[in-house]
């Protein structure tokens, strides 16, 4: 997650849950990412698969991806082409699958940005420029032992690493 | 060092005294996935080439379409059950019950370290032991290394005091907390419940109550373990198991104290559409709000003592005609005994229909799946948007004696 991002910004509430992002009602598709990914966020904004581009963030408020420990939430959110999820806050679940699926949790405040902003982020100095607004937002460091699975790719590719 | 009861558990775990903050890995006791999750779970074990330690710890449970309600369900199950034969791990199948109440009847004792891709898999708490929810990926790495990396929570201390007087049920307690907390407010801590109040409450009720942690944002529920689990285990288990009573350090450090008399405490609802949206009933009776569904049943609500309580109050009597009354027990033990006691009678004059033993329609899947714009009393353990398989239908959470209320009079009404 070196290279600097650039896309715009969809912006989402508090508490966006599991069920909002990934409902149950698609359960049977979770054999099928690409198919499941079609849904992503769909109870949270019916039309956002249909607005969004590749490179594109989600932003949200505090407790982002509460409720159930499905994978998938993550999954079909990186599927989907989103290139980083920000909130001020995440769920410990979500934050921890979102890491080990290799999509990027961003935690910062968010209060100012808004839907359609356009937004740079510079990984390497943690930070999020919100380039229609003219702002610079602090990225929360990582923990060091996520910041080396989120490098690894994953946390599968991490253990396969530590196995050579 | 004083300990609280889940660093002297994550220390034993890891083989040394370990303290909040510290980031460290721990041996696991049980590791387990459900019908959802697993799937994800048994393709990463395969690339990892690992096999699985200690497969006999090793637990997949079929609960979640229970049985399927979809061919891709049914094959999500036939892979599962060729992932438990070829690795050997313990299959529990369609039919058999709720993945954490089956943990609880069979597996669990004090002092156990539990993960499992569930998010209520903190419900085992309740044994005095370290239970909390994960990912597919992290579980597979956790059945192929015995091992899973953690960071040490800090912890809140929620000190129960006074009893709970029915129709004020264990249900209400956890939901008056979350409400108070919020639906972060404990977001990456430790629950840690103590006092005289504990020793009152029932194994099932304690349950009920470390299962919604998570529904706050922790880590991790926990009581501290004492006759009452040992009790627990005799009776499902048919083993005396002699175990040390495990409680925190007196003196240990917690971040916050949140003191509760549960002498005080009336029953609650949960408002559509976060379980950190609570009122007393008493309250919100007063909106008069129709209710199309009652559903008594899952990890929190479909226990024997769950229905017990339920029937006192439908008992001889019958059903609102708007309402359907959906009753799912959460394991087949439960509904055996259900049945043998006539509470399964009972409810069926009533009005009520019977489910099979498992997840019911709490996660959307089958078993009771909403309608636009209906709205559902359940004793479920969650009220999100879409969860019951509509994104524009209601779900208020509540106790077995105001959902059996509710089964009667047609709208959220006093038990």
């Amino acid at each position: 997650m070196k290279e600097e991002l650039r896309g715009k910004a969809f912006k989402f509430g508090e508490n966006i849950s599991t069920d909002l992002i990934c409902p149950g009602k698609y359960f049977h598709l979770r054999s099928n990412i690409k198919k499941l990914a079609q849904h992503t966020l769909e109870v949270a904004d019916p039309e956002f698969i249909k607005n969004m581009k590749p490179g594109d963030f989600v932003v949200a408020d505090e407790n982002f991806g509460c409720g159930s420990s499905r994978e998938h939430a993550p999954l079909i959110i990186k599927e989907s082409g989103v290139a980083a999820v920000l909130a001020k806050s995440f769920a410990r679940i979500f934050f921890r699958n979102a890491i080990n699926i290799g999509l990027n949790p961003i935690e910062c405040d968010t209060s100012g940005i808004s839907s359609g902003d356009e937004l740079r982020i510079l990984p390497e100095e943690g930070i999020v420029e919100n380039l229609t607004k003219g702002e610079k937002i602090k990225v929360a460091p990582l923990m060091e032992t996520m910041k080396n699975i989120l490098e690894a790719g994953g946390l599968k590719e991490y253990v396969k690493k530590e196995q050579e | 060092m004083k300990q609280t009861l889940t660093e002297k558990i994550l220390s034993a775990g890891a083989g040394r005294k370990v303290k909040a903050g510290e980031v460290v890995f721990v041996n696991i006791d049980w590791a387990l996935v459900q019908d959802g999750t697993g799937p994800l779970t048994m393709d990463v074990i395969e690339e990892l080439g690992k096999g699985v330690t200690n497969p006999d710890r090793q637990c997949i449970f079929l609960d979640h379409a229970s049985p399927s309600s979809k061919s891709e369900l049914s094959d999500n199950h036939i892979k599962l059950r060729k992932a438990s034969e070829k690795y050997s791990m313990r299959l529990f199948e369609v039919g058999e019950g709720v993945c954490h109440q089956l943990m609880a009847e069979d597996c669990v004792v004090p002092g156990d370290v539990v993960v499992g891709a569930d998010s209520h898999t903190c419900m085992a708490g309740a044994f005095g032991a370290f239970a909390s929810g994960y990912g597919s990926t992290d579980i597979a790495v956790a059945m192929a290394t015995g091992k899973i990396w953690l960071k040490v929570p800090s912890a809140i201390k929620i000190v129960l005091e006074g009893e709970l007087t029915y129709p004020t049920l264990a249900k209400d307690l956890i939901l008056y907390l979350i409400g108070e907390l919020g639906a972060s407010g404990a977001t990456y801590k430790a629950l840690e419940f103590t006092g005289p109040g504990v020793e009152t409450l029932s194994m099932e009720s304690r349950l009920t109550i470390c299962n919604m942690a998570i529904e706050a944002g922790a880590k991790n529920g926990i009581m501290p373990a004492d006759d009452k689990v040992a009790d627990y285990i005799l009776e499902h288990r048919g083993v005396s198991f002699d175990f040390e009573r495990l409680r925190a350090d007196d003196g240990a450090e917690y971040e916050r104290e949140i003191k509760i008399n549960l002498s005080e405490l009336k029953p609650q609802v949960a408002a559509p559409h976060s379980v950190d949206n609570v009122t007393t009933v008493e309250e919100l009776q007063k909106e008069k709000i129709k209710i199309d569904q009652v559903f008594i049943g899952t990890c929190t609500g479909g226990r024997l003592e769950d229905l017990r309580d339920a029937e006192k109050i439908t008992r001889g009597k019958t059903k609102n005609p708007n309402v359907r009354f959906i009753i799912t027990p959460a394991s087949k033990k439960i509904f055996l005994e259900a049945m043998r006691e006539g509470l399964l009678d009972s409810f069926m004059e009533t009005g009520a229909m019977i489910g099979t033993p498992g997840c019911g329609p709490c996660v959307g899947i089958q078993g009771g799946i909403l309608g636009q714009g209906e709205a559902c009393l359940s004793t479920a353990n969650r009220n999100f948007k879409g969860r019951m398989g509509c994104g524009e239908s209601f779900i208020y959470l509540a106790s077995p004696a105001t959902a059996a209320a509710a089964a009667l009079s047609g709208e959220i009404s006093s038990p």
